[in-house]
């Protein structure tokens, strides 16, 4: 016979109480997990979308005029002097310290050439923007592009932006010339509002061939998320390791999009700390029941020699069988909620798995609240006085 | 200083009650001696029971001191206290306050919990204990499944496991049958002779037979005292 004993005999005795305990244990814990989950596939979500969104970082050489351009509008109309970034160097962008919260590294070699539209037709051809893209890269980071016909799949094969298409009047399948060579329009973007839309894209080795610009670089498009630091320590680490480049952050996107994380963040806080205390509180009232229903027990137990630690002891773990109980229970039960409502609740959204590192958590958390809640109800009945107890003496 | 095993000095209880004071025991002096079977006899609220739970340890009296071997047991801490309830006194409660979710042996093991006793030992004690009451095949049960009279036996072997010099008995008989009574007080007597200084509280005068003294209280005085 053990104090323990005695804890497990009055658990098993009092099942329906005990479980009625639990079950505020187990709602507030799955509730909280429940919320953590679903905050953690929107974050996930959030990233995956940034990622899709497009580039919000981006390196362009340093220089020491002004861009007299806005808008897409230039009033300077004289261009400075391009700079460029050697394309061999850009492989230091993935040895930043944040290196895995880089997606897609996108370079653009950027110039202008004549475009014949015939093949043999001389001098009638209009200076057009060259894009220079590696393809894979660059539509990795543009998923919203749409087009007529395929993206180029050789390095003789270009598309043309929207506007550049309906200027020179071509079509996908049609010819055109550039410093002599014939290359083969595969596809024609939709408008998509940005710079593309007047430009020739190309492979970016024919680009630099072309364009007289061997394994140069004139700017990079980059696409980095990281949850745990702002995007701005990211353009910092990139700029040490391009100390000739101007690392911008487009701060915006990722901001809103991390304002509505936060603001859902702040939500399931609050939320948890309410569920919390209203669990603490009905353990706490539950085990004061329970220890007024046992007033004349626990008058016996100090009668025959317990000193008040004992009984503390005897309903302190009894609060603990209970808190690991609840934990274990909520915690189960919070992502076989969670796994149902993310699909519901957020579009296309996967619940991220179980995350077991919450689970030992959730446990600490519901064993501490249980046996904080029922710390005045055992100190309680520790102070009972075993006469007034066992009012028959 | 004492001779006596117990010793009772100028002993006062009152409790406040709103604005009314009840005084349960006044001016009260008496002792036992060790290996006495003392019969506390009075009428329901004569203040008897309070008297046993003030001898036991349990209610702190208004005034006066009480000596159990010469200690002053109301200068000890509450949980010093609780160590001598549990060295020196068996209690037996009237209507029993068996542990209802705790099998027989369950129970008269209770008082040896807080003690550091090893489990097997505390196994062997209890089983002889509740053979000595004549249980042994019964040590499984809870205590719904036994009559009035066993769970009193169960009470008895709770109350004399740790083998404590003194036993407490407050109504014993009470709620049990003629029969089944003196096969209690026979086993109190038992226990007596065997060297344990026995207090019993009951208001029926049939079971003070085993007694060496009555001590008849009466509104919180003691009013006789006979042997």
């Amino acid at each position: 016979m053990k104090l323990h004993n005695i804890s497990f005999g009055n658990i098993r005795r009092r099942k329906a109480k005990m479980v009625f305990l639990a079950l505020g244990l187990i709602i507030g814990i799955s509730t909280i997990v429940t919320l953590l989950a679903i905050t953690e596939t929107m974050t996930l979500e959030i990233e995956e979308r940034l990622n899709k969104f497009g580039a919000n970082i981006i390196m362009v050489p340093k220089t020491e005029h002004l861009s007299l351009n806005y808008g897409g509008i230039d009033v300077g109309g004289v261009n400075y002097e391009l700079k460029t970034f050697e394309q061999e160097n850009l492989g230091r962008i993935r040895t930043i310290e944040n290196a895995k919260n880089i997606g897609v590294v996108a370079p653009k070699v950027l110039g202008a050439l004549d475009v014949q539209k015939d093949i043999g037709a001389q001098n009638t051809g209009k200076k057009v923007m060259v894009m220079g893209v590696v393809f894979q890269e660059e539509l990795a980071l543009k998923t919203w592009w749409q087009k007529n016909g395929k993206y180029p799949e050789t390095k003789d094969q270009v598309m043309l932006g929207a506007a550049a298409a309906s200027i020179l009047s071509l079509a996908p399948g049609d010819v055109i010339r550039m410093k002599e060579r014939p290359f083969n329009v595969s596809g024609v973007l939709l408008p998509t509002g940005g710079s593309e839309d007047n430009a020739v894209i190309m492979d970016m080795g024919t680009a630099q061939a072309l364009l007289g610009m061997p394994g140069k670089v004139s700017m990079v498009e980059i696409s980095a998320f990281c949850r745990g630091c702002p995007i701005t320590e990211l353009t910092l680490q990139i700029a040490e390791v391009f100390p000739n480049g101007k690392v911008t952050a487009m701060k915006q996107a990722v901001m809103s999009k991390m304002q509505s994380i936060e603001m859902f963040k702040s939500f399931s806080l609050g939320v948890s700390v309410l569920v919390v205390g209203i669990g603490a509180l009905l353990v706490m009232v539950t085990m004061m029941g329970s220890v007024n229903e046992r007033t004349r027990e626990i008058g016996i137990f100090r009668a025959i020699g317990f000193r008040q630690t004992h009984v503390m002891q005897i309903i302190l773990l009894e609060a603990l069988v209970l808190g690991l109980f609840g934990g274990l229970f909520g915690f189960a039960l919070g992502n076989i909620t969670a796994w149902f409502l993310i699909p519901v609740v957020i579009e296309k959204g996967v619940f991220a798995g179980i995350n077991y590192q919450l689970g030992g958590i959730s446990l600490l958390m519901a064993a501490a609240l249980s046996l904080l809640a029922s710390l005045y109800p055992a100190y309680k009945a520790g102070r009972m006085d075993p006469s007034d107890a066992l009012r028959v003496l | 200083m004492t001779d006596h095993l117990i010793e009772i000095q100028n002993l006062e209880k009152t409790y406040s009650s709103g604005d009314t004071t009840v005084t349960a025991i006044q001016n009260m002096d008496f002792f036992v001696d060790d290996g006495e079977f003392i019969a506390v006899m009075g009428q329901s609220g004569s203040g008897k029971s309070t008297l046993l739970s003030i001898m036991g340890a349990m209610n702190r009296p208004s005034r006066g001191q009480v000596f159990i071997d010469s200690l002053d047991i109301y200068s000890l801490t509450n949980e010093q206290r609780a160590d001598l309830r549990s060295e020196y006194m068996g209690f037996i409660f009237q209507s029993f306050q068996l542990i209802p979710y705790l099998t027989v042996l369950e129970n008269v093991k209770l008082p040896m919990a807080v003690t550091g006793k090893k489990k097997k030992v505390k196994n062997q004690m209890a089983m002889e204990v509740i053979s000595r009451v004549g249980l042994e095949e019964k040590a499984d049960r809870l205590p719904d499944q036994l009559s009035g009279g066993e769970q009193e036996r169960v009470a008895i072997a709770r109350a004399i496991v740790n083998k404590p010099p003194i036993i407490l008995a407050d109504e014993p008989t009470g709620n049990l049958d003629s029969k089944t009574a003196n096969e209690i007080m026979t086993l109190l007597g038992e226990l007596n002779q065997e060297g344990r200084t026995v207090i019993m509280v009951t208001h029926n005068p049939n079971m003070t037979a085993h007694a060496h003294r009555t001590i008849q209280v009466q509104d919180g005085r003691i009013s006789t005292t006979f042997s």
